[in-house]
């Protein structure tokens, strides 16, 4: 079966009637990943005693108030899963078998969902288009020779074509946000520090953050009730009392959205633009006001946004050293071999690119040009945020200056593929929760994602107007034709 | 040519603390190779840093001991390097906000006293251990990786290899009353490099200077940095030059050794550490650990010899660890001679200690019993000689020494109604030593005292016996 | 101008290696990205604060106490060469010191 028509909410109501188990909902959907992951390419593993584990649940039973019990997710391969090989879609990690759970896999699984299997990335989430994996090529959901967007371009694909109605993606420049507005379903960053980083493959330490790909913005907040909240084990988060789902009433009467100009500018599709125009007049009939405002410094976000990660991940992937754990070349005969082979071999282009930039911008000479400079003029966009919001309640904006690009057309122009991220860095540069949802399609048939960015830890707002539009509106109940079932 | 010497010394000391430094596995010595590590100190994908406040508390104490000025802000930072007890590639340390700086420590060397000057202390996580095989390999063991380590580092007012020595050792003496530290060189819970340059006395700037590693003790850091002044010094009066190494000395030949020759500088791409929110500290959180913070032993010489009139040695002697310091005072509290107590702890104790390579609070001694004993010494219970008696029961069991002499038998005869009789019979039986007194015979009377000892198997107190001898002896 | 030179300092601190025929293919990548990163510099930064991190968060702390370690064997599943409880690489020199 696909989930085209599902919702947590049916499943959960089909599971808790015994209209069917968990372990025949898991059984169907491994089945259907079987038949449509030739094309989609979105998973790189299945969990392979998720059927056990849902039988296991089948065995407790599923009481009421058990929502998520017993359904399926799917999980980005940089997120730990323990005994299930996590890669990060590196061959630096080729063999790593993690043996421990990363915190938000415990959250679910104490919520009684089943890990269904791991999610195709770009390497180390370093990429726009899940190309850089080095394992294999992802398909969009919606046309198999576009790019389903990246890094977290398995997850995406994976709802988008039906396999699973929820799946866990990691956001550090967009990778959420910008596959689920090519693959045209409702991928949600929170702010940072709702959730815990705690297992997920480090990145860039004060920009990754994980978050939710679903179907419908119910889902995305019920999922993200399980997820949010303090962990002593990551000292950046906070506790969290908030119900996500509180405020899904379809009421955004009063709400202040600002659509700042600089997102609608140079270098966005004017399809991308009509469909982010007509959402601006949806949000005006529901009784909101949209006004334009100004961000000039995020024209600054690329380059900062770039400095900053490389120079964090530089640091952060050092430990990727061939010593304690994952790839170590096989024919190293000295320790400076174990260190060189090991990580030329094991690493990918784009992130030998990034780790070079950053060490490069850290290094004695150039710090305070490059890292010192990126880090105060992310202290001017984090500002003209925090300016803006001062008088609004939420920021609106396409999601990408364009749909879903051709496989091939950008992989190996670094700075055009980079631009594509212009539009969803600044909220991780200034740390706040931001989400795309559907909101039309080009005349080509691809879905086209409109973002919206809440204040720090204001991700009800971002939910209750995503849900408004989304009962105003058709985009999410489209689906791809592909995959075998419509 | 005359030169003058400046060297500066950096410090690592080990705290003392039951879990890491940025993460909760246990702190502990001597276990078996990766067993008392997580998945945090191996650096682990996926992991992350928390700070340990019984660590940072302990780093505050020692600034605040060494007279240094608290960071009111700080974060930490990231140093760069790969090695491979270096699991993260990085090490969390203190670069821009160092724990304290601008502290002090007052050494006194050939009767002169200086204040040589704590340019900073920072808090950092300690590395694990490489061992070299024979085998083209090398080991690694990550138990100690993450332990907290405080660097305290000197600035360049050290003169000469006497004044190294005698600012470490102040050092280790001011952190082990903090109760901080272990401060043991040998063990490697404080840990010597030093940096020594020469410059002919009137030159401005300061010469090149090398740097010796790993000096575990006290002396071979005197030693070694005493062979590399003359090593500096030949090379100058030969007419060469000193190059920036990193050198090594061999206790056997008494020279120093050339491990590397430095090139260039590190580049250890410093940048904050983004995993760990900053630390604001609050005069109120400072004024709460200063507060814990024990009398120095400075301070304690100074009363000891002030008030209680002990000689300087002894106050120093005693104040050598705050173990000892504090067990004298509880045994003059529990209400013994202060300069009895001296002598016990200086002579029979530290003898005891030294001889089974134990510490105070490894054996059964209480402060409460050596001060039992001292006064039943002073009133005349038992003898010095049967005190040693004690003494070894005390120090291996936890006995009290009154209830242990009398069950014992051990308490003195004193009694004139009990030891006249014995001194009658030994008199009568030895007429000889009597007429030998008389004429002036002095032994004669150790003689008679001996006898009645035997008599008495020892128990006899001498005082009582002299007294009461020389009293019979008038009347004969 | 990023010269090759640099672009092999810097692989030399991120211990990373490359061919000829990638370095020179990298060189000017990299050059593109720095002109881009470049833009930067017309950015006035006067007196503003250096962001590092975007919580308000201050004195986030554990107390000292210890938790059980990771099972040594747990640990040295993952490892590539292991020799009685010690994690194995090739000789360590002198200079690397």
């Amino acid at each position: 079966m696909n989930y085209f028509n599902q919702s947590l909410a049916s499943l959960h109501e089909a599971l808790a009637t015994g209209a069917f188990t968990s372990e025949q909902l898991m059984q169907q959907s491994l089945d259907n990943i079987e038949a449509t992951d030739k094309d989609i390419k979105a998973f790189l593993r299945m969990n392979e005693h998720a059927l056990e584990q849902a039988r296991a649940i089948d065995a407790k039973g599923i009481s009421d108030d058990q929502v998520l019990a017993g359904i399926p997710i799917a999980i980005k391969d940089n997120i730990l899963t323990k005994g299930l090989r996590t890669t990060a879609a590196s061959k630096i990690l080729d063999n790593f078998v993690p043996i421990f759970d990363a915190t938000v896999i415990e959250k679910l699984q104490q919520a009684g969902m089943i890990v269904i299997g791991k999610t195709n990335l770009d390497e180390f989430a370093m990429g726009s288009s899940t190309e850089t994996s080095a394992y294999q090529m992802t398909h969009n959901a919606w046309n198999h020779d576009k790019v389903p967007g990246g890094s977290s371009g398995g997850s995406a694909a994976a709802v988008a074509s039906g396999q699973v109605i929820a799946a866990l993606g990691s956001d550090t420049g967009g990778s959420i946000r910008q596959p689920s507005a090519f693959n045209g379903v409702v991928g949600f960053k929170p702010t940072y520090g709702r959730v815990s980083r705690w297992g997920l493959i480090t990145f860039s330490s004060s920009l990754d953050e994980i978050g939710i790909i679903t179907r419908n913005v119910t889902d995305n907040a019920k999922l993200l009730n399980v997820l949010a909240g303090l962990d002593e084990k990551d000292p950046t988060t906070v506790a969290n009392e908030t119900d996500f789902t509180q405020n899904l009433n379809g009421d955004v009467r009063g709400m202040k959205i600002a659509l700042p100009r600089e997102f609608m500018g140079e270098g966005v599709d004017p399809q991308v633009r009509d469909a982010i125009i007509a959402a601006a007049d949806t949000f005006r009939e529901l009784g909101a006001t949209v006004e334009e405002v100004g961000l000039p410094y995020s024209k600054y976000a690329v380059p900062t946004y770039y400095i900053v990660a490389s120079s964090e991940a530089s640091s952060n992937l050092q430990r990727y050293d061939g010593i304690r754990y994952g790839f170590r070349a096989p024919d190293a005969k000295t320790l400076e071999d174990v260190y060189v082979k090991s990580r030329s071999e094991g690493f990918g282009a784009e992130v030998k690119r990034r780790v070079m930039l950053g060490t490069f911008a850290l290094s004695a000479g150039y710090y305070d040009a490059y890292f010192k400079k990126a880090a105060q003029v992310r202290a001017l966009i984090t500002k003209d945020f925090m300016d803006v919001f001062k008088d609004y309640d939420l920021i609106m904006a396409p999601t990408t200056p364009t749909p879903a690009f051709n496989i091939g057309e950008k992989i190996d122009d670094p700075v055009t593929m980079y631009m594509n991220d212009m539009l969803t860095i600044s909220a991780n540069l200034a740390g706040v929760p931001a989400a795309s949802i559907p909101a039309g399609f080009n005349d080509e048939g691809l879905p086209i994602g409109m973002q919206l960015i809440g204040k720090h830890f204001d991700e009800n707002t971002v939910y209750r107007a995503g849900y408004a539009f989304e009962q105003a509106t058709d985009f999410h109940n489209q689906v791809p034709t592909v995959g075998g079932e419509a | 040519m005359n030169f003058e010497t400046t060297i500066g010394l950096e410090v690592h000391i080990e705290l003392k603390t039951k879990s890491k430094m940025f993460s909760p596995s246990p702190v502990t010595y001597g276990a078996e190779p990766n067993t008392e590590t997580n998945v945090i100190d191996w650096g682990y994908p996926g992991t992350l840093p928390t700070i340990n406040k019984g660590a940072y508390e302990l780093g505050m104490k020692v600034a605040l001991a060494l007279h240094a000025d608290i960071a009111h802000y700080t974060h930490f930072d990231r140093k760069n390097y790969f090695y491979p007890d270096n699991p993260k590639a990085y090490q969390i340390t203190q670069s821009e906000f160092p724990l304290g700086s601008n502290g002090y420590v007052e050494i006194e060397v050939d009767g002169h006293t200086k204040k040589i000057g704590i340019k900073e202390l920072h808090i950092e996580e300690d590395a694990g251990k490489n061992t070299h095989g024979n085998d083209g390999y090398s080991y690694v063991d990550l138990n100690r990786q993450g332990t907290p380590l405080v660097e305290i580092v000197s600035e360049p007012d050290i003169a000469s290899p006497e004044e190294a020595y005698a600012y470490l050792d102040k050092l280790r003496q001011m952190v082990q009353f903090t109760g901080a530290s272990d401060v043991k060189m040998e063990e490697g819970s404080m840990r010597v490099d030093s940096n020594l340059s020469i410059r002919p006395i009137g030159q401005k700037e300061y010469g090149v200077k090398t740097e010796l590693k790993n000096l575990n003790s006290l002396v071979k850091v005197r030693d070694g940095l005493t062979a590399e002044r003359k090593r500096q010094e030949e090379v100058l009066m030969a007419g060469g030059e000193v190059r920036p190494e990193t050198r090594r000395f061999n206790i056997d030949t008494g020279k120093t050794e050339l491990l590397r020759v430095k090139e260039g500088a590190d580049d250890y791409r410093y940048f904050p550490e983004p995993d760990l929110p900053p630390m604001r500290i609050s005069d109120d959180w400072i004024k709460a650990v200063a507060d814990h913070l024990p009398e120095m032993p400075d301070k304690r010489r100074k009363r000891y010899v002030e008030e209680m009139g002990l000689p300087a040695y002894d106050a120093g002697v005693l104040t050598d660890t705050k173990e000892m310091s504090d067990f004298f005072e509880a045994t003059v509290a529990d209400g013994a001679d202060p300069k009895q107590a001296s002598n016990w702890l200086m002579g029979e104790v530290n003898a005891y200690l030294n001889a089974n390579k134990l510490e105070l609070p490894d054996t059964k001694l209480t402060p409460a019993h050596l001060a039992g004993m001292i006064k039943l010494i002073s009133d005349g219970t038992i003898s010095s000689k049967i005190a040693k008696k004690v003494f070894q029961e005390i120090i291996k069991n936890d006995t009290d020494p009154k209830q242990w002499v009398e069950a014992k038998g051990l308490v003195q005869l004193s009694d004139p109604a009990k030891l006249t009789p014995i001194i009658t019979e030994v008199l009568d039986n030895n007429p000889d030593s009597i007429t030998s007194f008389k004429n002036g015979k002095d032994h004669a009377l150790g003689f008679l005292v001996g006898q009645i000892m035997k008599q008495t198997h020892g128990k006899a107190n001498p005082k009582v016996v002299n007294k009461l001898l020389l009293a019979e002896l008038d009347k004969r | 101008m990023v010269s090759k030179a640099q672009i092999k300092h810097v692989a030399e601190l991120a211990r990373l290696s490359f061919s000829d025929e990638e370095l020179d293919h990298f060189t000017e990548q990299f050059d593109n990205i720095i002109d881009m990163v470049e833009q930067l510099n017309s950015v006035d930064t006067t007196d503003v604060p250096v962001m590092t991190q975007v919580t308000d968060l201050v004195n986030v702390l554990r107390d000292d106490v210890a938790q059980k370690p990771t099972p040594r064997a747990e640990l040295m599943e993952n490892v590539p060469e292991s020799a009685d409880g010690l994690i194995k690489v090739p000789a360590i020199m002198e200079k690397e010191d």
